[in-house]
C-alpha cells in the first residue's frame, strides 16, 4: 500500500508557485494537507482573535488547494486553521471556504473539528492532578487567570481528524492541532505506521524547508509505503539530500530526535535516511511509543496597553551615561505621577547597538558610536500609557546630565509625532499538558455541506 | 577557523513560547566530529556564554545523522509579551559564530 501526500507550504497564506503545485497534482497525490498555524508570532493571534496570514492570501492559496482536491477527489485537510485554531479563526477559514466553493460551484462536503476547551473542564482536571506546566517558566492557572484569558484551545492528535476522513469528509478543517497530526492521520486512515506518519508529518508541515534551497513557500510530497516514507520537492529545482532531512528534525523543537505529541513520542535516533537521486530521499526505522495521553493546552490574555517611541542617540557621553540618564528619567516620572501607585505601569528602555536583541544574555557590551532607543509604558488603559510615556519622551528629551553639551536635546525622533500608541499587549496565560481519557473527547466534529 | 566559518548553519528559533533553541549544523562530517568529539560545547559552556543559569538548558543533544548538536533554554521572558526583545528567538544564536573551533 502507498499513500502520497502533497503538502503545498509551511503556513496555509504564505503562497507558492502555482507550477510546483501543478506539477505535485500531476503526481497525482492521494491527500492535500495544509499546516495553518503557529505560535511563534506570539500570544497575540490568539489573544486578540486575529489571523497570521491576510484574508486575500488565505483564499489564494485555498483556492488552487480545492480545485486541486476537487479535481482529484482527494481529501484536503486544514490544521490549526486561522492560525490558532480557536473558534473564531476556524470561522474565518469556514467563510473563505464556503465563498470559494460557491464560486467554484463545488458542493462538498466538509468536517470541522473544534479545539476550544471549557475553562471549567480544565479547572475540574487541575483540581484531579492532571494539568501540568509545559515548563517552570510558564504561569500558574488559576481561576482568576483562565477568566481573563480570552478562550483556550488544545492541539489535537490525529485521532480526531481519523474519525473525520472515516466519514468520508472531504475538506476537513481543524481547529488548533499538533502540526503533524493531520498528516498522520491521513496516513493512519489508510493503514500506515503512526510512527512514519508522525515523522513524514513533521518533514512535510514545513514545506520544502527541508529542502536546498530550502522555503516554507513551496510544494513538497511524501510518499509512504510498508516500511518507510520517500521525500521530494515538486520544483525539481531543489533537492533533498539524507542530510538536508536528516537535520530538519532539528527545526523549532527542543530536542533533535526525540518529538513528543499527543499521546506519544517519537523517537528518530535510529532513522536511515538513503539518497534516492534526484533530490529524493528515503527515510526508514522512525519509532513510535504511545504514551498516557496527554493535550497541549494554549491561552492568552490581556497583559497591558502599550505606548513607544523609537530615537536615535548620536552623542558619546549620553552613550556612556544611558543608564544613570534612564534612572533620573524614571524618577522624575514617577514624581511627576505622584498619584498613580507605581506597580500601575512600566516603563522599559531598549537600546539597540548595545544588547536591544539578547537584553542580559548579551556577552558582548561593547559602546557603539551610535544607539538606537526604543522605550515603552506599559499600562492598564491607552490612556494611561500615552500620557506617561509622553512625560518619559519630554523628560528625555530635556533631561541635563551632568556634564551635557548638547543642551538642546537629547534625542533624535525619525518620526512626528514621536509616540505611537500601539494597543493591546497580549501574554500566554495557559501553556499546560492536561491529561485525557478519549483523544476524541474533547474535540466535537461537526459535518456540513458547503457551496450549497 | 570560526564556528561561523564551519558550519552550515547556525541558528536560533522558539521551540514553544517559554523556549528558545539554538542549533549548530555542518554539512561536512569531519567538522561536526571535529567539534563533538572535542567536547568543547557542553550545557555549561553555553550557559556562560549566554550568562544564564545551566539549570535552565532543558535539552542538550548531538545527533548524527543530522550532522548537528541542540541546546534548548528557558526563556527569560516568553515570546511576545511584556519585556520580549525577539518574538521568534531567531537572532539569539550570535554568541556561537565567532567562537573557534578545536583543532
Amino acid at each position: 500500500m502507498k499513500t502520497t501526500i502533497l503538502s503545498p507550504c509551511g503556513i496555509l497564506g504564505y503562497g507558492f508557485p502555482e507550477s510546483s503545485f501543478r506539477a505535485a497534482i500531476a503526481q497525482r497525490p492521494d491527500a492535500i494537507v495544509v499546516d495553518a498555524g503557529s505560535t511563534d508570532a506570539g500570544p497575540h493571534k490568539l489573544g486578540a482573535g486575529t489571523a497570521i496570514v491576510s484574508r486575500m492570501a488565505c483564499k489564494k492559496d485555498l483556492k488552487l488547494l480545492m480545485e486541486g482536491a476537487k479535481a482529484l477527489s482527494i481529501p484536503l485537510v486544514i490544521g490549526s486553521a486561522g492560525g490558532s485554531g480557536a473558534r473564531t479563526h476556524v470561522n474565518w477559514t469556514l467563510s473563505i471556504i464556503e465563498e470559494l466553493a460557491r464560486e467554484m460551484d463545488w458542493q462538498a462536503s466538509l468536517a470541522v473539528i473544534w479545539a476550544d476547551i471549557p475553562k471549567d473542564h480544565i479547572l475540574a482536571q487541575q483540581e484531579k492532578g492532571g494539568v501540568t506546566k509545559m515548563s517552570p517558566n510558564v504561569p500558574d492557572i488559576t481561576k482568576e487567570s483562565l477568566d481573563a484569558t480570552n478562550g483556550v484551545v488544545a492541539q489535537m492528535g490525529a485521532e480526531p481528524i481519523i474519525k473525520a476522513l472515516e466519514a468520508g469528509a472531504q475538506i476537513i478543517v481543524c481547529g488548533r492541532a499538533y502540526d503533524p497530526a493531520p498528516f498522520a492521520a491521513v496516513a493512519m486512515h489508510r493503514g500506515h505506521d503512526a510512527a512514519l506518519g508522525f515523522h513524514l508529518g513533521k518533514i512535510l508541515e514545513c514545506g520544502t524547508l527541508c529542502a536546498e534551497p530550502g522555503t516554507a513557500k513551496d510544494c513538497m510530497l511524501g510518499m509512504l509505503d510498508d516500511t518507510g516514507f520517500e521525500v521530494w520537492p515538486a520544483d525539481p529545482k531543489r533537492k533533498c539530500t539524507p542530510v538536508t532531512v536528516a537535520a530538519h528534525t532539528f527545526y523549532e523543537k527542543d530536542h533533535p530526535y526525540i518529538l513528543k505529541g499527543p499521546g506519544m513520542v517519537l523517537n528518530l535516533e535510529g532513522c536511515i535516511f538513503t539518497d534516492c537521486g534526484e533530490g529524493r530521499v528515503r527515510v526508514e526505522g522512525s519509532r513510535l511509543e504511545w504514551i498516557p495521553y496527554t493535550i497541549k493546552l494554549e491561552g492568552a490574555r490581556l497583559r497591558a496597553y502599550r505606548t513607544f517611541v523609537l530615537a536615535g542617540i548620536r552623542d558619546p557621553l549620553l552613550i556612556s551615561r544611558l543608564d544613570e540618564v534612564e534612572a533620573e528619567v524614571r524618577r522624575q516620572v514617577k514624581e511627576y505621577y505622584s498619584e498613580i501607585p507605581e506597580d500601575q505601569y512600566q516603563i522599559n528602555f531598549y537600546h539597540y547597538g548595545i544588547d536591544g536583541v539578547m537584553g542580559e544574555l548579551e556577552p558582548d557590551r561593547t559602546l557603539p558610536h551610535e544607539v538606537g532607543l526604543m522605550f515603552e509604558v506599559l499600562a492598564g488603559t491607552q490612556e494611561m500609557a500615552n500620557a506617561i510615556c509622553a512625560t518619559v519622551r519630554s523628560s528625555y528629551l530635556h533631561y541635563g546630565y551632568p556634564g551635557r553639551k548638547s543642551t538642546a536635546g537629547n534625542l533624535a525622533f525619525p518620526f512626528a509625532p514621536s509616540d505611537v500608541q500601539f494597543g493591546a499587549v497580549y501574554m500566554f496565560s495557559v501553556y499546560h499538558l492536561m491529561q485525557v481519557a478519549d483523544p476524541c473527547a474533547l474535540f466535537p466534529i461537526e459535518y456540513r455541506e458547503v457551496g450549497v | 577557523m570560526t564556528i561561523y566559518e564551519a558550519a552550515h548553519v547556525v541558528r536560533s528559533k522558539n521551540s514553544g513560547p517559554f523556549a528558545v533553541t539554538l542549533d549548530i549544523l555542518f554539512d561536512r562530517s569531519e567538522e561536526y566530529f571535529r567539534l563533538k568529539n572535542s567536547g568543547m560545547i557542553t550545557p555549561e559552556f553555553v550557559a556562560g556564554l549566554y550568562r544564564i543559569s545551566p539549570e535552565d538548558i532543558t535539552d542538550f543533544a548531538w545527533f548524527d545523522a543530522g550532522l548537528g548538536v541542540k541546546i534548548t533554554y528557558l526563556r527569560k521572558v516568553a515570546s511576545g509579551t511584556v519585556g520580549d526583545r525577539d518574538v521568534y528567538g531567531a537572532q539569539q544564536h550570535a554568541p556561537l559564530l565567532m567562537l573557534e573551533m578545536p583543532e
